[in-house]
């Protein structure tokens, strides 16, 4: 089970990064808990200055606009 | 395997840009593509005046009448100004996606006051960023230690000075306004952000941004490739173009109204340069009204039109632009009262006084 976090205070490009990732999950077959964080501090906390931001398994992989639909198979798949 | 919905309003959307794949095989068509929309954005912009001169000929208008007036004016700057924008915003876009706030920040987390101040206004240029990302970018600045004068160069720069507002001032008033405003707007930023940074009021930051502790994140170097570059400046403008457009035909209509019905010696003699009072009265107007830069323009057009004195005009669109309350209410959330006053007041009289010295100068 990997564990996603999407940083992201709720604009429209973060709910379509977290359908993204589900889509791109259940697509590959990988059980995945995909969790939103949207508290200001706990964003800033991973270090990133831009959203949304993707975090797996407890590591930034991404920050600021939709990420790249090759770059999400391989996140998921590593 | 639950996904709750994130909370979405429709009017909160980030302006990073997306950045689809492409395969190699496919990489040198778009650049084709892109270099004849291009030139085909030439063919047209250069035959709207012709066109828009016809077009009013065949309405069923008083010649020279005020009517008249205004209706050209907008026949002619409502294509003008889409168009302008379209490429202006395009262009940004391809060069923004080599610019990210993460690396802006990590440029800047070394550098000292001064020196600092002046790479974040002109970093605040060219560094994609939106409101919505605003308080993560605030917060994620000053825990990785650049320093709060530093960031407020940034964030004052970044909305007053951006790529639609110098765009369209190039476009519809001439480079030497363009360049006047890229000079004053990036002084303005420099000097308030130096200034708040000389108070140190890192103390009224509200509590839990202080306590923020960041790691330094390592995102890898992502490749990309000059059609994701096309890819973001398409993303570009469909994101932003979506936002604004309503804007600039409203402010295209007001400045219509202004060309067309407004006597010009009523106006000179309000916005001129010969009233100690109508630089602030300006930027006081201005303050409160929110417009996105792409709907002050046509109305900057018209008032200079009408012999409105450049400093008052400059200050009063770096007043919309740089000072609103939905960036106000934003900003509320990680400074505290005095601190958000404190800004506000700053930069106010730095655009005051970037008024009154290009009046002076230029008279």
């Amino acid at each position: 089970m990997k564990d996603v976090k999407i940083l992201g205070t709720g604009c429209k490009r973060c709910v379509a990064t977290a359908e993204m990732m589900q889509a791109e999950a259940d697509r590959l077959g990988i059980a995945v808990q995909i969790e939103k964080v949207t508290d200001y501090a706990a964003i800033a906390g991973y270090g990133i200055a831009s959203t949304p931001g993707i975090v797996i398994d407890g590591k930034v992989v991404h920050a600021g606009g939709l990420p790249k639909h090759a770059d999400v198979t391989a996140w998921l798949a590593a | 395997m639950t996904t709750a919905p994130l909370i979405a309003s429709p009017t909160k959307t980030c302006c990073a840009p997306t950045i689809q794949p492409a395969t190699p095989a496919a990489s040198r068509r778009p650049v084709v593509l892109t270099v004849l929309a291009v030139a085909l954005w030439f063919v047209v912009y250069w035959q709207l005046e012709p066109f828009s001169n016809w077009a009013v000929a065949q309405l069923p208008l008083v010649h020279g009448g005020h009517l008249e007036e205004a209706m050209s004016f907008f026949i002619f700057d409502t294509p003008k100004v889409l168009m302008l924008l379209a490429l202006v915003v395009f262009g940004m876009g391809v060069v923004r996606s080599y610019f990210s706030p993460e690396r802006t920040r990590a440029f800047l987390a070394g550098k000292h006051e001064g020196v600092g101040n002046i790479a974040a206004a002109s970093l605040g240029i060219l560094t994609p960023f939106c409101s919505c990302s605003a308080v993560p970018l605030f917060v994620g600045f000053v825990s990785a230690g650049v320093p709060l004068g530093v960031t407020f160069s940034f964030l004052i720069a970044s909305p007053m000075i951006n790529e639609v507002a110098l765009g369209l001032l190039f476009g519809l008033v001439g480079w030497q306004v363009a360049a006047t405003y890229l000079v004053f707007g990036l002084s303005v930023s420099i000097i308030a952000g130096w200034v708040i940074g000389r108070l140190h009021l890192e103390g009224w930051l509200e509590s839990w941004v202080r306590d923020v502790r960041s790691a330094t994140v390592d995102l890898p170097a992502a490749r990309i490739s000059a059609p994701d570059r096309i890819d973001a400046g398409l993303e570009a403008l469909r994101d932003i173009f979506g936002r604004v457009w309503f804007w600039i035909i409203v402010g295209i209509a007001a400045g219509a109204f202004i060309h067309g019905y407004v006597p010009a010696e009523l106006l000179s003699q309000i916005m001129g340069s010969g009233h100690w009072w109508s630089v602030p009265a300006a930027v006081l107007i201005g303050v409160p009204i929110y417009s996105n830069a792409a709907g002050i323009i046509p109305v900057v057009e018209a008032l200079l039109g009408k012999g409105a004195a450049l400093g008052t005009v400059l200050a009063f669109m770096m007043a919309v632009t740089a000072l609103s309350a939905p960036e106000m209410i934003i900003l509320r959330k990680v400074l505290s009262p005095r601190l958000l006053a404190v800004f506000v007041a700053i930069v106010t009289v730095g655009i005051i006084a970037v008024g009154y010295l290009f009046n002076a100068l230029f008279t």
